[in-house]
């Protein structure tokens, strides 16, 4: 499946995370240049300028102007990087397992706006000349929480790329647990571990990309246990968010604070990559591991 | 009693804390510190002992209970050094096929700057990781709080028992009313909606046992005591690869 960027940079991103740190949706529609009908151009929220779309596309979602990261869901993540993407696992849904009040509808307005039944999407893909197995994590669905559907999704692919011998490059984003899904969602973290574990121990490659925002539940499982952690740049990273943090120590946190090139500065993460450059580094370090010695 | 009064309950004044069950359990203790790369966090006790007559490693999150040793115990919540003190003695545990038994209270790992500095995620990932692949026998007591990843650190095991007025968690819900319904006020509603008791997570299959207080008397510590060691007993007669499988499968259900 060929991966269509202008149909995907058509949409307009929506922030659904409870607590968002990072970006509040703006509700003032965008300062149309009178030139450039609506359709055509969005404003940046970094910068508020207004940029075309298809320069959005062309720049991997990144703004021309002032070099703001937009999110970028699923599977526009996978084709950036991926070619002859099959998608695997794409039945797995699941409902309101603890009967969460105000859950059910949550999970279908969801559904019905993303098309996605929820927040991870996974298959094989190949870069390089190597088949690898890959996961990919929606902002569009409560900022990539991991409920049940999420974890054993991932779960799965690891399982798979155990019994088939494929490295795992995994597109980590989320804000941690899905709380509607309580102990469940948990246990996730747990089952998620034990298949990366289980992988590892087999001799195999794990590349986790950890882009804004990791945080939460999901960093404190998969997306650190990665034989390789790659930090997309600018993207924040961490366990608690700087809110919660500033909460808790009532003090301002220092510019820059959880972010990619902190993590990186702190010894937590083994590169700082550009999205531009994200394919070409995957497409270097999985060679380097799975593909045949250079003569 | 509600959803609400546990959680209450669960982290109620005077409730004893890990080194009371240590010390009503564990003959013999032998603290052991630090996790050799940065500091001793005293959030996290641990060492080795007896129980029943059987060598184990114990480690246990420890609130404090007076003022002054709540805050030498930074009030249960571990920085990643405690982490990593736990996770190097499961290995050491490991190596010599010794039984872990780990008491879990806490309202959840540290937040802060340092803790962020030292990589509070890539501790808590690795603690869950190493656990859950030990080859050796694990049981998890959670006998306050069990909150959240914090928690889970400590609870990769091969059974987790609760005790009847405690509480395990993905959030507080006083976290969970503030974010998801924007209005502090509703923690009594959330309580019940996270399913978070000991019962409910004992429907939910996410604990084995529920075990009865009776009011925190010698013949309880006794009780536990008798049931820890001939669980861990048991699991001990179980190949090592065979006890990694089953724990593989119990956190598969999920």
């Amino acid at each position: 499946m060929k991966f269509d960027f202008k149909k995907f940079f058509f949409r307009k991103p929506k922030n659904e995370l409870e607590g968002s740190e990072n970006q509040q949706p703006k509700e003032e529609p965008p300062q149309q240049d009178a030139a450039i009908p609506e359709k055509l151009a969005e404003k940046c929220e970094g910068c508020g300028q207004i940029v075309l779309k298809d320069e959005f596309a062309a720049n991997y979602g990144v703004c021309p102007k002032c070099g703001h990261y937009r999110k970028i869901d699923a599977r526009a993540r996978i084709g950036m990087c991926f070619e002859n993407f099959e998608e695997l696992f794409a039945e797995e849904e699941s409902g309101n397992i603890l009967d969460f009040p105000g859950y059910t509808e949550k999970l279908e307005q969801l559904r019905e706006k993303t098309g996605e039944k929820d927040g991870a999407v996974c298959g094989t893909g190949m870069l390089g000349g190597v088949k690898t197995a890959v996961f990919s994590m929606d902002y569009r669905f409560t900022m990539g929480s991991m409920g049940h559907t999420v974890g054993e999704k991932i779960t799965k692919i690891f399982e798979y790329a155990t019994e088939n011998k494929l490295p795992v490059v995994g597109f980590v984003l989320s804000g941690g647990a899905r709380m509607q899904e309580g102990i469940i969602s948990l246990m996730q973290m747990a089952k998620t571990s034990a298949a990366v574990a289980k992988h590892g121990e087999a001799g195999l490659l794990y590349i986790s990309v950890l882009t804004d925002p990791t945080t939460g539940g999901v960093s404190a499982s998969f997306a650190f246990e990665a034989d390789i952690i790659i930090a997309e740049k600018g993207a924040l990273i961490g366990f608690a968010g700087p809110r919660v943090i500033e909460q808790t120590i009532r003090q301002k946190l220092p510019e820059g604070f959880q972010r990619a090139e902190f993590i990186e500065q702190k010894g937590f993460a083994d590169l700082i990559v550009e999205r531009r450059e994200m394919k070409e580094k995957l497409c270097a370090l999985l060679k380097l591991h799975c593909g045949e010695a250079i003569a | 009693m509600s959803a609400y009064d546990i959680v209450l309950k669960s982290r109620e004044k005077g409730r004893p804390t890990a080194v009371k069950y240590i010390s009503n359990i564990v003959e013999g203790f032998i603290e052991l510190h630090g996790d050799r790369r940065y500091a001793d966090d005293k959030a996290i006790v641990a060492g080795v002992g007896y129980i029943d007559g059987m060598p184990v490693t114990v480690i246990g999150i420890e609130k404090g209970e007076d003022t002054n040793d709540k805050i030498a115990h930074n009030f249960g919540c571990a920085h990643p050094e405690g982490y990593r003190k736990a996770v190097r003695l499961m290995k050491e545990a490991e190596k010599f096929r010794r039984p872990v038994l780990c008491f879990v209270d806490t309202s959840g790992a540290f937040c802060g700057i340092g803790a962020e500095e030292r990589g509070q995620s890539e501790a808590i990932a690795m603690s869950i990781l190493e656990m859950i692949r030990l080859k050796t026998p694990t049981l998890s007591v959670i006998i306050g709080e069990g909150g959240s990843g914090g928690a889970l650190g400590l609870c990769a095991a091969d059974e987790v028992w609760i005790t009847e007025t405690s509480t395990y968690s993905v959030i507080s819900p006083e976290g969970c009313a503030s974010i998801l319904w924007k209005d502090s006020s509703r923690v009594a509603e959330a309580s019940e909606c996270l399913k978070m008791t000991a019962q409910d997570l004992l429907s939910l299959g996410a604990v084995e046992r529920v075990i009865p207080e009776e009011g925190f008397t010698d013949a309880f510590y006794a009780k536990l005591k008798t049931d820890a060691a001939q669980t861990l007993k048991k699991l001990k007669e179980i190949p090592a690869e065979t006890l990694v499988e089953n724990r593989y499968r119990r956190y598969r259900k999920f």
